[in-house]
């Protein structure tokens, strides 16, 4: 009884051991009233990178500074926002590295070059290919 | 059949190989430079962390002389690491404010009583806000800002033994 009281107590202590004591920021896991609003923040956030853990995004992740993160992609969205202000008003304090769709720059083009190139590489490869076979037949 | 389309296999394998291996031998560098250095301290107006110490507003950041403005938690380890820098940077006549980040009265009391308290003024941010407006992505870190409030340096992780010259030079430099 003994040791299942001193279980009990540590499965419901769990602040102690959370990295922070605080709950949440207000709107961290609150989804907006207007659902086409919720919608939009909620399609910015998933292309917001956490700054914490940086594989994911912040509304994949769990870390306490995602949540914040999320509430004020939210309270701006509320505000009246666009999330293309809202992803800039980010990319102005973190540069485009927080961002999953960053805009076109000196380093950034080969990420939209490099498709066409290669589809194009790709078409003239496959012609080559038919035209031999029907010099063959 | 052109000879050299036999090698754009081997080419573009040597292509991949190489960008692969640069990634692997290249140092992993996560560090996320705020954007915010050389601009203004953004408003803000956040309440006072604990009882003995006044509320931190960005009017209190431009002041006139260089400051140091330190983002730290009670719940952070390094925070306790770069303790007695910050104290030593207080005793070298360094006006230090902080931002206490997602924490609690009591426990930045207790964290001060034990580890020392530098600071003359500290904010409670309990939502990381001023923290997102700073560019700053976590703690513990220390921005240097001038006279006219404006950021001249940050310094990401916690202030070793080694930075504190450096910090009071970069003090020196925003005069």
């Amino acid at each position: 009884m003994k040791y299942f009281c001193l279980l009990l107590a540590l499965m419901l202590s769990p602040p102690v051991f959370a990295q922070t004591g605080l709950p949440p920021a207000p709107l961290a896991d609150r989804q907006l009233d207007d659902p086409v609003k919720e919608a939009a923040a909620r399609n910015l956030m998933e292309e917001l990178r956490c700054l914490k853990c940086q594989s994911q995004s912040i509304a994949d992740s769990n870390a306490p500074m995602a949540g914040d993160m999320r509430s004020k992609v939210r309270e701006r969205i509320a505000a009246g926002e666009t999330p293309e202000q809202v992803r800039d008003w980010l990319v102005d304090r973190y540069g485009a590295w927080v961002t999953y769709d960053p805009p076109v720059s000196a380093i950034t083009w080969p990420l939209w070059i490099a498709p066409v190139i290669l589809l194009i590489l790709a078409i003239w490869l496959a012609r080559g290919r038919f035209r031999r076979k029907k010099d063959n037949e | 059949m052109r000879r050299w389309v036999l090698w754009v296999p081997l080419g573009l394998f040597a292509i991949f190989f190489a960008a692969f291996a640069t990634g692997l031998i290249m140092p992993k560098d996560d560090i996320i430079q705020s954007r915010m250095v050389g601009k203004p301290m953004p408003e803000f107006s956040l309440p006072a962390a604990i009882d003995q110490r006044p509320a931190l507003a960005s009017s209190d950041l431009a002041t006139g002389k260089p400051q140091l403005l330190n983002i730290f938690a009670s719940w952070c380890l390094p925070c306790i690491a770069e303790a007695p820098q910050l104290l030593e940077l207080e005793r070298a006549g360094v006006d230090i404010n902080a931002i206490a980040i997602r924490d609690r009265q009591e426990d930045i009391t207790n964290f001060l009583t034990r580890w020392g308290n530098p600071y003359r003024r500290i904010g409670s941010d309990e939502t990381s806000s001023v923290q997102l407006e700073l560019g700053s992505s976590g703690v513990p870190e220390t921005f240097v800002i001038d006279g006219n409030g404006v950021i001249t340096h940050q310094h990401i992780g916690d202030i070793r033994k080694d930075d504190v010259a450096m910090l009071l030079e970069k003090l020196k430099e925003a005069e």
